[in-house]
């Protein structure tokens, strides 16, 4: 082991590494969705400088520094609007969102379902921790009902949302479930999303132990780990509305898969008509 | 008309909100993003006719907030972009200005100012949102306005507006009152060859050594990369160095960045300020006035010069950065200042501290009444 | 439950599985034992030293049992582990 110090970790090249090491917990979860994005990137030979990583506010919002891509860390919840003024302006660039549940179905939640809507090529990668981290763990949009946190002192009073139920009403071409254990298949799925034209959801369970974990009993990043292998049940393409999120039970897989025109095939589209003169 | 379906070259008969339209897409405007709202909204139905005649993209977005991020997003991908709303909407994009702001995003957002505070009275005029251009988003941050007082400077102005936000990286608003954006007037847009445009200025370093807030030059501006040009560079709404790496922890940094975007627009401040001056030169009371407003205090001028009385206008333009070195100068001579506004007390404030020791009366409007050129000269003959 | 029939590859004998040489670079590593829990293998544990972020990186047990899955690397949250496959002549 480590006979050469100088050897370089192969995904350095699609990190900014003078930022590294990160601002993430021990066993904190977001780590794993960076590696798994840059290595779909990498498997998929992707040009980097074609890419924008577009990320709200939260822990998760910090990665947008980290990816040696362009990128663009927003305000919070705005991430998806912002980068619909970037993707229609470059339509050449690939262009991935990457935050929380937080701020993407809170504060954020109206840009999601309208971005999924408009099935506009936008992919969107969602770090659930279910809860507020970056603020120190308060409830949320997918806090399990009676779960603790800072603000649910007596458990959680709220119903969560099902995020990949959500994606697909709203209309996104593809949407999927992981959790940070099942690292090889979400690469796999990010890799089939990234070659997908349209509004894509890769929603992915990740363990936050010490903001939220201790407080629900899992004190530990292993704990935490080892309750998604053992709830987790891969059921590709079921229902994504019975697809549930509770302690004893977690369905993950790939639950839609489809071509639907994007929002900046018929926008370019009309463009072409209209400047033919064929406009209405 | 020209064959440039961009650039309307020729005599039209338009509204201030369409010649405002008429003035983005002519300054290269590409990209628009709005949300319906009176009375703002036939500026983004002019885009969505327009633009796809010319390639640009009008995309409707679900609220203001989103509005704005669009345009901030479009921005940093290469285009000029616009987005246009009334007071409502302008509270709901102030966090995304100052995102702008602070990120230093070139992009035009029109505020077609009518009653508030709140939903207020949709269709009539104000002019209670100047002081929101300025302070709306926290913290501090220096800003452009400008302020047209006719449908051809509707169009004039915000191609200023677009060249300014090009030159100083800086989010420009451009305040037009609701009469001024539903009048209709005759607008001569030149040929496209007249129409003085300001591109961004560009890096010319290698992707490696790109610092993207670094500026260059005595203007404090950084040249400004963007997307898919392979600089691959990182921009943050949290308090960053010149490479865009967040620092947040660092008051040195804080002091620096918070400074230069100050500095920027204060040290330009003569170079991008514009007012009118009329009729000043041996003023004893003079009016300072913008937007429609303006209109009724230079007719309130004239009738004063008829009756003997040396009074002159002063209008503001350029609202920020404001005007202070006129007003002060105008102070120095001037024994009395009339200000008469379409709110209950804003720029006045202004005046009165850039202009010290002058005497200052304040004529507050609201509703839809506009101020007539008699109440003004009621107060100036009463000197 | 049916009966499985696991099928001896022909090729068996010969088949050399690829061989790892482990790198771990311990100052990044913030302690949270997944690389160590989810090796297949089991190729790593629990180091005594303490690194400068006051954790145990990880050490390798054995590396010989290491077949390149890299299944570490991938679940690593702080890129503080990576295996580079060993040349095979004559030695794996």
């Amino acid at each position: 082991m480590t006979q050469n110090e100088n050897l370089a970790h192969p995904m350095e090249v699609f990190l900014r590494k003078s930022r590294i090491p990160h601002i993430w917990c021990s066993g904190c979860g977001n780590g794993i969705i960076l590696h798994s994005f840059i290595q779909a990137v990498k498997e998929l030979e992707m040009d980097s400088d074609k890419i924008a990583v577009i990320s709200g506010i939260g822990c998760i919002g910090r990665v947008a520094g980290y990816v040696n891509m362009d990128s663009f860390h927003t305000t919070h919840g705005r991430a998806i609007a912002f980068a619909t003024g970037v993707k229609l302006a470059n339509p050449e660039l690939t262009v991935v969102v990457i935050s929380g549940d937080g701020d993407l179905f809170a504060i954020g939640g109206n840009h999601f379902i309208h971005a999924a809507r408009r099935n506009i090529d936008i992919k969107v990668i969602c770090a659930n921790n279910f809860n507020y981290g970056m603020t120190g763990g308060q409830q949320g949009p997918t806090t399990p009902l009676e779960a603790y946190t800072t603000t649910s002192p007596y458990g959680n009073i709220e119903h969560p949302f099902n995020l990949v139920s959500l994606a697909a009403a709203s209309g996104a071409t593809y949407v999927a479930r992981w959790t940070t254990l099942h690292v090889r298949r979400l690469t796999a799925s990010i890799q089939k999303m990234l070659q997908k034209r349209g509004f894509g959801f890769i929603e992915v369970i990740s363990p936050c132990p010490e903001i939220y974990g201790r407080r629900n009993k899992m004190r530990t990043g292993l704990e935490m780990m080892n309750w998604l292998k053992k709830v987790s049940v891969i059921e590709n393409f079921s229902d994504p509305a019975k697809a549930e999120v509770s302690r004893d039970r977690i369905i993950i897989g790939e639950f839609v898969d489809m071509e639907k025109p994007t929002f900046e095939s018929i926008l370019y589209q009309t463009i072409k008509r209209v400047q033919e003169g064929k406009g209405r | 008309m020209t064959g440039n379906k961009a650039v309307l070259t020729g005599e039209h008969f338009l509204s201030g909100d369409l010649a405002c339209a008429e003035g983005a897409i002519a300054a290269g405007c590409r990209f628009f993003a709005g949300y319906p709202i009176t009375p703002a909204t036939e500026i983004a139905e002019r885009m969505a006719l327009r633009l796809p005649e010319i390639g640009g993209i009008y995309v409707q977005m679900e609220d203001e907030l989103a509005s704005m991020a669009a345009i901030i997003g479009a921005s940093y991908a290469g285009l000029k972009s616009m987005t246009a709303t009334s007071g409502p909407g302008f509270s709901l994009m102030q966090e995304n200005i100052g995102l702008a702001a602070m990120t230093e995003a070139p992009c035009v957002v029109v505020n077609v100012m009518r009653g508030g505070p709140s939903t207020g009275q949709p269709t009539k005029p104000g002019q209670q949102d100047v002081m929101q251009a300025r302070w709306g988003s926290h913290g501090d941050y220096e800003i452009i306005a400008l302020s047209p007082n006719s449908v051809q400077e509707a169009f004039d102005l915000t191609v200023e507006a677009f060249n300014l936000s090009e030159a100083y990286r800086v989010p420009v608003i451009l305040l037009m009152d609701e009469t001024v954006a539903h009048m209709w007037e005759k607008v001569v847009i030149p040929p496209a060859e007249e129409i003085r445009l300001v591109n961004r200025k560009k890096p010319n370093v290698p992707p490696g050594e790109y610092a993207p807030f670094k500026p260059e030059g005595e203007d404090l501006v950084p040249p400004m990369a963007c997307f898919g040009e392979g600089y691959r560079f990182h921009a943050t709404g949290l308090t960053h160095d010149e490479f865009g790496n967040p620092k947040t922890d660092s008051p040195e940094a804080q002091f620096q960045l918070v400074s230069r975007l100050c500095e920027k627009i204060r040290r330009n401040a003569e170079n991008i300020i514009k007012t009118e001056k009329v009729m000043l030169d041996d003023a004893e009371v003079a009016v300072i006035a913008y937007g429609v407003v303006s209109r009724s205090a230079l007719s309130a001028v004239k009738k004063a010069r008829e009756k003997g009385i040396k009074a002159g206008l002063l209008r503001l333009i350029t609202l920020w950065p404001f005007p202070e070195k006129q007003v002060a100068e105008l102070a120095d001579k001037a024994k009395l200042i009339v200000i008469p506004e379409l709110n209950y007390g804003q720029m006045v404030r202004e005046v009165e501290r850039a202009a010290k020791e002058a005497s200052i009366r304040f004529l507050p409007k609201l509703g839809e009444n506009l101020h007539t050129p008699g109440e003004i000269l009621e107060v100036l003959e009463a000197k | 439950m049916p009966v499985r029939i696991w099928r001896k590859p022909l090729d068996l004998e010969k088949a050399k599985p690829p061989r790892g040489e482990i790198h771990i670079i311990k100052d990044r590593c913030k302690g949270c034992g997944y690389c160590i829990e989810y090796c297949p293998r089991r190729v790593l544990e629990e180091s005594d030293e303490i690194n400068k972020r006051g954790v145990h990186p990880p050490k390798v047990e054995e590396e010989s049992k290491c077949v390149v899955c890299s299944f570490c690397t991938a679940v690593c949250p702080d890129f503080a582990i990576f295996v580079v496959e060993k040349p095979c002549e004559g030695g794996c």
